[in-house]
């Protein structure tokens, strides 16, 4: 056989080879040590020095040829295999993927945490405190003394041995005012305990109540921490309106509406109509408060607010009965994942 | 407090309608709760007047009048018992539409019908429903119901904060809307009424400090069975107020006009003598409504010489009320100090219309205009010769109206912008402060003397709230608190609670939210050990313990979810709990899991959720606080005895997990298999401290030993055996295998453990490496008996 016939023989097997095995012995066949092209070129010796070069050069490039063939063919052999490979490996890929069930944070707790953010990005601190009290941090701190009126405004339970259970995170700021001296800036985030129970109120819900004690704090910087913290809540410029009233802690006092986010003001189920809803009560701390927790209320002035996470959650979250969130009813609790 | 808008009127009448009206109340600090028309919407109904009345042809309870409406005469049928001739009485003439109906002619028996005499409850006038409503002679025939009763009138509710007791009558919420309209405000005539005899009761005052003023005044002669005027009884309805006698329809009425409550004793049943005085104990005491109660020595009384005939500033009593057949009675006009009245209220547990007046204070300079004003009305409804009217003072005991001094400067800051000086003297006159300018240290200012109807101004910021919500709260500019901005950090214990939280939520558990007060009997069960703090006043006993751990609150929501068909239920909560001494507050986090492992899925076996699930879910959570920590098994009496552990960090116990004991799950009906966890949620955040260590650059080794050993070895000593002997060479321990089953004995088990070797400045050789590794199965050998498998 001449070199133009294994290099045709050479090239046919190549192309007849369906697995990169056949294509490896046919590539030993015909270029390997006893390969045919190899044992061809090693005959080139007996061949006349004339006609060496040019039997040489068609050795050579048949051999070449087998070469690119077999490159060639190997690529595309791989090509074939990893397409074979990639059409059987088909997942459904709407199938459900293998998860765990999501938990969740309570919408309360979404809440709270809300609130603080926006604190705690002016610049003002977060302080706990305990849920159990006695009667003057509770109380006589915030100046109600024992039998003054208007302590019948809190419903409160008491505990065996004259404890009460808080009815607003106050004394947490009594207890703030005691060890710290002006500026002070901070909210207190906790449960409370009122003895009342129906659509709108828990015996326990949650409360955040700020203080600001400093020179110069006015009216006005109260109006405006409480505007701007009702919009940030809500991350919409709602109107809020201040109304005169009375807490025994404050002075001026007053209660604060934000505009129904519901109907937008026009009135509607969330805020009974009235386009308004009521969200928090505030003031200027009063003398007697400051006084009685060691600060100079001369020189000082401050301001407090206080309002229920759980009704602003529930404005927030389109809630109608307070109720609902202790019930812990996971279909509802999944609603705020 | 409830008023007709009408009656306000005729106080003060500023340009304004109800809407604007109500606004302006509620933003001066009363707030309006509601309003209501004063009558139903109706039309077409005329005063009438009854001509005739004849029995009914065919039926025994109805009558057929005949009635006159001005124009014409109309038969109408008529069930009404108190329907006579003479009578005036609202007609609904065919085509008048009442409230759902709409009145026809009808034949009703066989006689025709040409309209409708009407009650009170027809037109919307209270709930009177027996009778028709009868109309004075003085309404003209045929007249428009609606404007001779003056029906269209809104019914104004305030919701008064308890420093306001000067606005539960119509004096004191006129006196604010002349103030915020800067109008005037008219008085009705309040002059004394001569008397015409010289009849005294003699009043004397031993409790002088509840009761510093007692005006007192016989009225003889008078005619109770009198009826109270219609125009009297319809204000008292606006105001919310039930007509009960002329005598009690005239006290009441002044009270809502000028505040101040009065009451009248019918004279013949009073002896020798009034004495204010405090209530001796064991007293006893039969009130106005037949009700007894025994008195304590705190209750103020006022009595005469056989014992007490009314609790002063709350209610009368029963023998000296005032009946039809009185002709004489004493009229009481006093001033009760706000406190004595509120215990009093508070202890027998009495709100009425007069302790709530007399509790937030009356003024105590009104008892003349009252006394005389009630007089007159008196002699107007009920006739009658009145005495003159007779003054008690207790001298030192009528309060003295406090001086307060406002800084302009004070007004300034507190405010945060400056009102006008003119407007501060406005708001002051119109309020009756009387404000006198000053000009002390150098401070420019005012001096006020506070009204005898204000009880809530002692001190300079009771001023600036006075200045600032009439001139309104809503125009003062909003600002900023301007500050320091120190630097800061986040307190650890509050910041590092929420990332627990945030892992609980990610691992699958949803956030339950439970009261803090639980039932005792599921405290007790859920922790036989610590004595639950107890609430004195609960709203109910499945409410009354405080809780010493999480578990009752996680228990009763897993209850609730399984009875609403969950299966597969992941609860946590974080909170304060009560374990043991009041003060002593833990903050606490725990979680409940049942069901399944997984959720159900084409590709995970469905298998039981276990131990190990949970525990997994604890070690995340205490991965967060960083430090040391080891589970060792406990007893614990709510806990399986097999399948629960405490959690150990130093040697403390920082918390416990398991399964619910068996026992627990079959008392609570559970009919699953929970398993619970709890940890001190400081304990996690307090081991939050982290150091960098270098990290070795050497490759690691890994090698592989199956250990048969007892059953009984747990596999924590195997660890720490391992960890004795290889100390810092060993990174990683893992346990891969636990194999307890037929091809070993029975009281064996196999663990495959894995160690992971690694030097920190050179690389591990075979050789030594292997002696390490002999070393420890020598070591597990001596210590467990343990043979390599």
């Amino acid at each position: 056989m001449d070199v133009d016939d294994i290099r045709a023989e050479a090239l046919s097997a190549v192309s007849a080879s369906d697995s990169p095995e056949r294509l490896d012995e046919v590539r030993v066949e015909y270029l390997g040590k006893k390969g045919k092209l190899t044992l061809l070129a090693r005959s080139l010796r007996f061949l006349d020095p004339s006609e060496r070069p040019a039997a040489g050069a068609r050795n050579n490039a048949a051999k070449d040829a087998v070469v690119q063939a077999i490159e060639a063919r190997r690529a595309a052999l791989t090509a074939e295999q990893l397409a074979r490979t990639l059409s059987e490996d088909v997942v459904d890929v709407t199938l459900p993927g293998r998860r765990q069930n999501p938990g969740s944070l309570h919408p309360i707790t979404q809440t709270m945490r809300r609130i603080e953010d926006i604190f705690l990005g002016a610049g003002y601190g977060v302080v706990t405190g305990p849920e159990i009290e006695d009667d003057y941090h509770n109380f006589e701190a915030l100046n109600l003394p024992p039998h003054h009126p208007a302590r019948t405004m809190w419903d409160t339970f008491y505990l065996e041995g004259g404890h009460v259970l808080r009815t607003h995170t106050s004394p947490v700021q009594v207890r703030v005012m005691e060890k710290t001296r002006p500026p002070i800036r901070i909210i207190c985030p906790g449960r409370v305990f009122r003895r009342e129970s129906d659509l709108t109120h828990t015996p326990m819900f949650h409360q955040v109540e700020g203080l600001v004690v400093d020179e110069g704090i006015s009216f006005a910087d109260l109006k405006g921490t409480v505007v701007g913290f009702v919009r940030r809540f809500y991350d919409k410029e709602v109107g809020v309106r201040f109304r005169p009233s009375y807490f025994p802690f404050t002075e001026p006092s007053a209660e604060v509406d934000a505009q129904c986010v519901h109907c937008e003001g026009s009135g509607c189920r969330v805020c009974s109509g009235t386009g308004w809803v009521e969200v928090m009560g505030c003031g200027m701390v009063h003398p007697n408060v400051l006084r009685m927790s060691g600060i100079d209320a001369e020189r000082n002035t401050g301001f407090a607010f206080g309002f229920g996470a759980d009704r602003l959650a529930a404005f927030y979250f389109g809630v109608d009965d307070l109720r609902l969130f202790f019930d812990n009813d996971v279909r509802f609790l999944s609603q705020f994942s | 407090m409830q008023f007709s808008e009408r009656w306000l009127r005729e106080w003060v009448d500023p340009d304004i309608d109800t809407e604007t009206l109500c606004e302006q109340l509620t933003g001066a600090g009363l707030e309006v709760d509601g309003t209501a028309d004063a009558a139903a919407a109706f039309t077409g109904v005329v005063v009438g007047e009854i001509l005739e009345v004849v029995p009914h042809p065919n039926a025994d309870s109805l009558y057929v009048c005949r009635v006159a409406d001005g124009s014409d005469s109309h038969q109408v049928v008529c069930g009404a018992p108190n329907a006579r001739a003479g009578m005036k009485s609202p007609f609904a003439r065919t085509g008048a539409v009442l409230p759902g109906v709409e009145v026809c002619a009808r034949d009703i028996r066989g006689v025709e019908s040409n309209g409708m005499l009407c009650s009170a409850a027809e037109l919307g006038l209270g709930d009177e429903a027996d009778g028709i409503l009868e109309l004075p002679d003085a309404c003209a025939t045929g007249a428009d119901v609606r404007e001779a009763l003056a029906l269209d009138d809104c019914c104004i509710t305030l919701d008064l904060t308890p420093n306001r007791g000067d606005c539960l009558s119509l004096k004191g919420v006129a006196r604010e809307v002349g103030v915020l309209n800067d109008l005037p405000i008219q008085a009705p005539d309040c002059s004394p009424v001569p008397a015409r005899i010289d009849d005294r009761f003699p009043v004397e005052i031993v409790a002088g400090e509840g009761c510093p003023r007692y005006l007192g005044r016989v009225v003889r002669n008078v005619d109770t069975g009198k009826s109270t005027p219609l125009w009297m009884m319809e204000r008292l309805r606006r105001s919310g107020l039930r007509s009960i006698d002329p005598v009690v329809d005239v006290t009441n009425y002044v009270m809502l006009e000028l505040g101040q409550p009065l009451h009248a004793f019918d004279l013949g049943m009073l002896h020798e003598r009034i004495i204010v005085r405090m209530a001796e104990e064991d007293e006893r005491f039969t009130l106005l409504d037949g009700s007894q109660v025994d008195l304590d020595d705190e209750t103020l009384l006022i009595t005469d010489a056989r014992g007490p005939v009314a609790m002063a500033g709350v209610m009368g009593g029963e023998r000296s009320a005032v009946q039809e057949s009185s002709r004489d009675i004493f009229l009481e006009c006093a001033f009760f100090a706000p406190l004595k009245v509120m215990g009093t209220a508070r202890r027998y547990g009495m709100q009425t219309d007069a302790s709530q007046r007399f509790e937030r204070g009356v003024d105590y300079a009104l008892q003349e205009a009252a006394i005389e004003r009630a007089t007159r009305l008196l002699l107007d409804v009920v006739g009658g010769d009145p005495g003159p009217t007779v003054v008690t003072e207790s001298a030192g005991d009528v309060p003295q109206p406090p001086s307060v001094r406002l800084r302009r400067s004070r007004l300034d800051l507190l405010v945060g912008e400056e009102v006008p000086e003119a407007d501060v003297d406005r708001i002051f006159s119109r309020l009756e402060f009387s404000p006198r300018k000053t000009d002390r240290d150098g401070q420019a200012g005012w001096e006020i003397a506070a009204p005898s109807h204000r009880f809530d101004i002692a001190i300079e910021e009771d001023l600036v709230e006075e200045v600032c919500r009439i001139h309104g709260y809503n125009q003062v500019a909003d600002s900023y608190p301007l500050g320091e901005l120190s630097p800061r950090t986040i307190p650890r214990d509050f910041a590092g609670f929420r990332p627990m939280c945030d892992v609980l939520a990610a691992l699958g558990y949803r956030e339950a939210i439970t009261y803090s007060f639980v039932a005792p009997e599921r405290m007790q069960l859920l922790d036989p050990v610590h004595s639950p703090v107890r609430i004195a006043n609960p709203m109910s006993r499945d409410q009354s313990v405080m809780r010493s751990n999480l578990l009752p609150g996680l228990v009763g929501a897993l209850q609730t979810n399984l009875a609403r068909q969950q299966r597969r239920v992941r609860l946590f909560e974080y909170g304060q709990c009560f374990p043991g001494a009041r003060t002593e507050e833990v903050f606490r986090i725990g979680g409940i899991a049942c069901g399944e492992r997984a959720p159900e899925s084409w590709s995970t076996p469905s298998a039981p959720l276990d131990f190990f699930d949970v525990k997994g879910d604890v070690e995340r959570l205490l991965a967060m606080g960083g430090g040391s920590y080891v589970f060792e098994p406990a007893s614990d009496p709510v806990l399986h005895p097999g399948q629960s552990a405490l959690v150990l960090c130093e040697k403390q116990v920082i918390g416990r997990l398991g399964r619910l004991h068996p026992e627990i799950e079959e008392s609570l009906d559970l009919g699953v298999r929970a398993f619970v966890f709890e940890l001190d949620a400081r304990a996690l955040v307090e081991q939050r401290e982290r150091q960098h260590e270098a990290i070795s650059r050497f490759p690691s080794v890994r090698r592989d030993l199956a250990v048969v050993i007892d059953r009984a070895v747990p596999a924590r000593e195997v660890e720490s055996a391992v960890r004795e002997v290889l100390g810092e060479l060993l990174t990683e321990f893992t346990v891969f295998d636990v194999y307890e089953g037929e091809r070993i004995d029975s009281n064996k088990k196999s663990l495959g453990i894995g160690l992971t070797l690694q030097h920190v400045s050179r690389t591990l050789v075979d050789d030594e490496t292997n002696t390490f590794v002999d070393a420890v199965v020598s070591c597990l050998a001596e210590r467990f008996g343990a043979r390599l498998r």
